[in-house]
């Protein structure tokens, strides 16, 4: 008796079979936690792939202090949930500069985000760091490794990545060169969110249609979430029906206006929609292929 | 503007049943064949167009840019969907492995898209190794080139069954069915000639949309499906994976807790179920299967391509890199083979250096001898070859240092697919498939003998040594290793001393000075230096050995203790000053190629057991300090 597998039985194996990889040939490995779904959905996976051991490895968030409230909310309950330690790290240099998303453009990114990550994985040494990142998202990702290798510097250089072949991942470096490994690198988003669905796997409300506070500024739709925001003399926040279809930094990520408050809705909204996921991505857009440059500099 | 793919009506009326559907899809990996001129990427770009992957934001994007830098005037140019990084775009060609995703409601399409110039053969083997199906392109104006042919030879090398023959641009030479029939007589006899026995032809045109999603009313004369529905049916053998015995590599042995032991793994062959018994490999114990672990709960039963964790009845030694295999069907176990290989590096491969070698969940290392030939990519002709250069394939033995169960590639990718990694850079340099185990290593057996190493070391009242010495050519490695002889021989020492330049007038007389060449120079004189600590002797040696890894190969042949590493240090511009034998004046003249330290590196240990300062030492010195490292 055969049994034939449905696309994201297969995803799923093979995820596992990614981290494991990792975990078994890695000194120590993290998993980079952003808190959004597709942070959940490979959360979930290292759940399945070391039960009924929890994941052997700590959750690493590189704060910037400018997430949404409800991402933090959601950041220790699923830590804990996991049985996982929390290892939250902020920028010192960022924190003492006062380095914000509305005064300092880019360098918000690059100093908060960017040069985070670099540090927080020095200060711990981490030699492998699991990413969230999809090879659909984004033009210079659909040629990531699932294994990317990275210089002492962090840097990634893309004219020299390590073939890969089969199942076979070669996990070897030297001293002080670490790697990003991507578990879920050919999943789509329509897969992220189908198997959110068949698992029940708890995401950020923020994901869900709700009347929040907006403001419009350069032409996305921004939620006002707390009182750092820099209103205009006399400018009031509009209440709208709006729901994010990615997490960052809540002054940098634009909102749709939507009615969808499941997850059956999310889906049908996404498969109707005509504009891209990255497209409510401020950091984006910064300069022609933009996200290869910031990869080649560090960011993940 | 062409019709866009069955769009579904379901998202918008009945969200949970779509949803339903949609769980259900199978998935396929596919790779496309062909080089720019053959319109590959367009194709790629069309199949994402007409299937809806391209969101507006993109689409507008792809305007712009198409009217700026495109090649089909003010028409889109799908190419530059796929024509993904920065430099890629500036050289107008793709140079690595990308992937894209597209999915239609039966299935999740995974496509590699690789380039298909010669120089990035390696590149096309990376996509091909996990692909289900390959499309071959054929530009339809002009027919078989060199080119399809070196793709579908790879095609055919990584073993996938599934080829789809896809003549494009048939709008380019007026739909013309003769033209086309006369392309797939050429292609049907080369293939057939290289044992692809089993292909799908048909004529698409990727720019126009022809027989894309749909069959072309410009070419109502063919009657077979058009590429997207062929996707989407062709049937996937990764059940038949499930028909074959069980195999699963370990990959993690899950301990949380004394009282749980499981074995964590992805099933690569055949079916386990409760109570089944299994048989761990190379060490043959045997248990049966208590408990088949997942989050999810127990599991009654798994077959390949699931993730599991397995409990044994029993406790048996089981560990990373070993093989759980059903007990009646274990697979062979070897540690000789004759493999094909694909070097993928740009340093030549060097015949007689380990390297490490990873197959399944284990690494060993592994040596990998000189072809026995070549194979040109472009003609299948066999050629004469030393060693490998990048792009190259070859069939070459290899050894591994310890025996592991794999199966034939042709059998299990899994088992019989394997990586070599460069034991300095780390770089993975070689992908290679096994072809079979050569008997050899269980038809040669060890001769026992009755005096042991022991007993000859005892008659000679000695311990066994080997002093290497290495160094820049006039560091002093002759005269220095000189003196060490006649001191010990003084002392009643039993010694021999192995010169480089000696060793070259006999044993190594057949080898010169290229990598390829320096490497089995050291590799013999190691074996004989391995030979005479046997016979109780101390060795000294004198050899520039230049590269780490060979002094590496040598030191990990002796007993722990035996091998004294001594560099011999000079700088390259004291070395040059003396010139005893005239050698550096010839080599700045060009007059002698591959010479170390000019034209040809020398790698200094890092941890050596003594290093020698000639420049503050004198050879008298040296030796007296390497003889009180010796006998303290």
């Amino acid at each position: 008796m055969t049994q034939s597998f449905t696309h994201l039985r297969r995803l799923e194996a093979e995820s596992i079979h990614i981290l494991r990889e990792v975990v078994a040939e890695a000194e120590r490995p993290v998993m980079l936690y952003s808190i959004g779904k597709d942070s959940a959905v490979m959360l979930h996976l290292a759940k399945k792939a070391f039960y009924p051991a929890p994941p052997p490895f700590p959750l690493l968030h590189v704060d910037t202090t400018w997430k949404f409230r409800d991402m933090y909310a959601l950041r220790s309950k699923a830590a804990e949930e996991a049985g996982m330690e929390l290892l939250v790290y902020q920028n010192p240099e960022a924190k003492a500069r006062g380095i914000n998303p509305f005064d300092h453009g880019p360098l918000h990114t690059d100093m908060w985000k960017t040069e985070g990550l670099k540090q927080a994985l020095d200060l711990h040494g981490f030699d492998a760091a699991f990413g969230g990142a999809r090879r659909d998202e984004e033009k210079s990702r659909a040629k990531e490794r699932v294994f990317s290798f990275r210089s002492t510097n962090h840097r990634w250089d893309p004219k020299n990545q390590r073939p890969e072949l089969w199942h076979l991942y070669n996990a070897r470096k030297a001293k002080g060169e670490s790697m990003r490994v991507f578990p879920i690198s050919n999943w789509t988003e329509l897969d992220i969110w189908q198997y959110i669905h068949l698992e029940g796997i708890e995401i950020v409300p923020l994901y869900f249609s709700a009347p929040r506070p907006t403001v419009e500024r350069d032409g996305l739709t921004l939620m006002v979430d707390d009182d750092r925001f820099p209103l205009n003399t006399g400018e009031v926040p509009v209440m709208k029906s709006i729901r994010f279809r990615t997490l960052g930094c809540y002054p940098l990520t634009g909102a749709v206006e939507s009615t969808a408050k499941t997850l059956p809705e999310v889906i049908q909204e996404m498969l109707l929609t005509t504009t891209s996921e990255r497209q409510g991505r401020a950091i984006d857009k910064d300069q022609a292929a933009s996200m290869e440059k910031k990869k080649q500099e560090g960011y993940f | 503007m062409s019709q866009i793919y069955k769009t579904d009506e379901l998202i918008a009326s009945d969200i949970d049943a779509y949803l339903e559907v949609h769980q259900h899809k199978t998935m396929l990996r596919f790779i496309t064949c062909g080089s720019v001129d053959d319109g590959k990427s367009t194709l790629i770009g069309r199949l994402l167009y007409d299937s809806k992957m391209i969101f507006e934001d993109q689409l507008a994007a792809l305007e712009a840019d198409s009217k700026k830098v495109g090649t089909q005037g003010q028409e889109i140019d799908f190419a530059l969907l796929v024509d993904g990084l920065a430099a890629e775009r500036e050289q107008g060609i793709t140079i690595d492995v990308a992937y894209r995703f597209f999915a239609t409601e039966k299935r999740k399409f995974i496509v590699a898209d690789t380039p298909g110039h010669e120089q990035y053969t390696r590149n096309m083997v990376t996509g091909a190794s996990t692909a289900d199906l390959a499309v071959i392109l054929i530009d339809a104006r002009k027919g078989v080139l060199t080119q399809t042919r070196r793709h579908s030879y790879l095609v055919k090398l990584i073993g996938i069954k599934n080829v789809v023959l896809a003549v494009n641009k048939m709008d380019l030479v007026g739909y013309d069915q003769t033209i086309y029939d006369s392309i797939v007589a050429d292609y049907t006899a080369f293939a057939t000639s290289i044992g692809i026995t089993n292909f799908t032809a048909m004529p698409i045109s990727g720019f126009k949309g022809d027989n894309i999603t749909a069959n072309s009313e410009n070419m109502p004369w063919y009657h077979g499906p058009a590429l997207l529905p062929h996707l989407e049916t062709v049937e996937v053998d990764a059940t038949s994976d499930q028909a074959k015995p069980f195999r699963m590599p370990v990959q993690w042995v899950n301990r949380p807790n004394l009282d749980f032991r499981g074995f964590a793994g992805l099933i690569a062959t055949g079916t386990i179920a409760q109570g089944d018994q299994i048989r761990v490999l190379p060490s043959g114990k045997t248990s049966h299967i208590s408990r088949i672990v997942t989050l999810d709960g127990d599991l009654p039963q798994a077959v390949a391509g699931q993730s599991v964790t397995l409990c044994f009845a029993d406790e048996i030694d089981c560990s990373r890199g070993q093989l759980i295999t059903a007990a009646g069907a274990p697979t062979e176990v070897s540690d000789q083979f004759e493999t094909a290989i694909v070097w993928m590096d740009e340093a030549e491969m060097l015949p007689g250096r380990p390297y490490w070698l990873k197959i399944g969940t284990q690494t060993v290392s592994a040596t990998v001898g000189q072809p026995k030939y070549q194979v040109n990519v472009n003609t299948m002709e066999h050629l004469a070859a030393k060693t490998l250069d990048l792009n190259a394939i070859g069939v070459c033995n290899v050894t591994t240092d310890r025996a592991i169960p794999f199966e034939a590639y042709g059998d299990n990718h899994d088992l019989g697919g394997f990586i070599l990694i460069d034991k300095m850079t780390n770089a993975t340099v070689a992908a290679g498939m096994i072809h079979f185990s050569l008997r050899r290593a269980q038809n040669v057996h060890w001769q026992a003998t009755d005096i042991s190493r022991e007993n000859h070391a005892g008659i000679k009242n000695q311990k066994p040594a080997v002093l290497w010495l290495t160094g820049l050519s006039g560091a002093g490695k002759s005269t220095i290793a000189n003196i060490v002889e006649r001191k010990l021989a003084r002392m009643n020492r039993h010694t021999f001393l192995l010169d480089g330049d000696n060793v070259r007038h006999g044993l190594n007389k057949d080898l010169g000075f290229t990598d390829v060449d320096r490497v089995e120079n050291i590799r013999r004189v190691g074996e004989v230096a391995k030979l005479m600590t046997d016979a109780g002797l101390i060795v000294i040696t004198a050899f520039i050995s230049p590269f780490r890894a060979e002094r590496d190969m040598v030191r990990a042949m002796m007993q722990p203790g035996e091998f004294i590493e001594v560099h011999i240090d000079t700088t390259l511009d004291e070395a040059e000053k003396r010139d005893v034998k005239g050698l550096y004046k010839k080599a700045r003249a060009g007059q002698l190629k591959n010479f170390t330290g000019i034209d040809s590196p020398y790698e200094a240990p890092e941890t050596p057991e003594m290093r020698i300062d000639t420049t503050k030492l004198s050879a008298e010195q040296a030796a007296d300090a390497i003889i009180a490292r010796l006998i303290p």
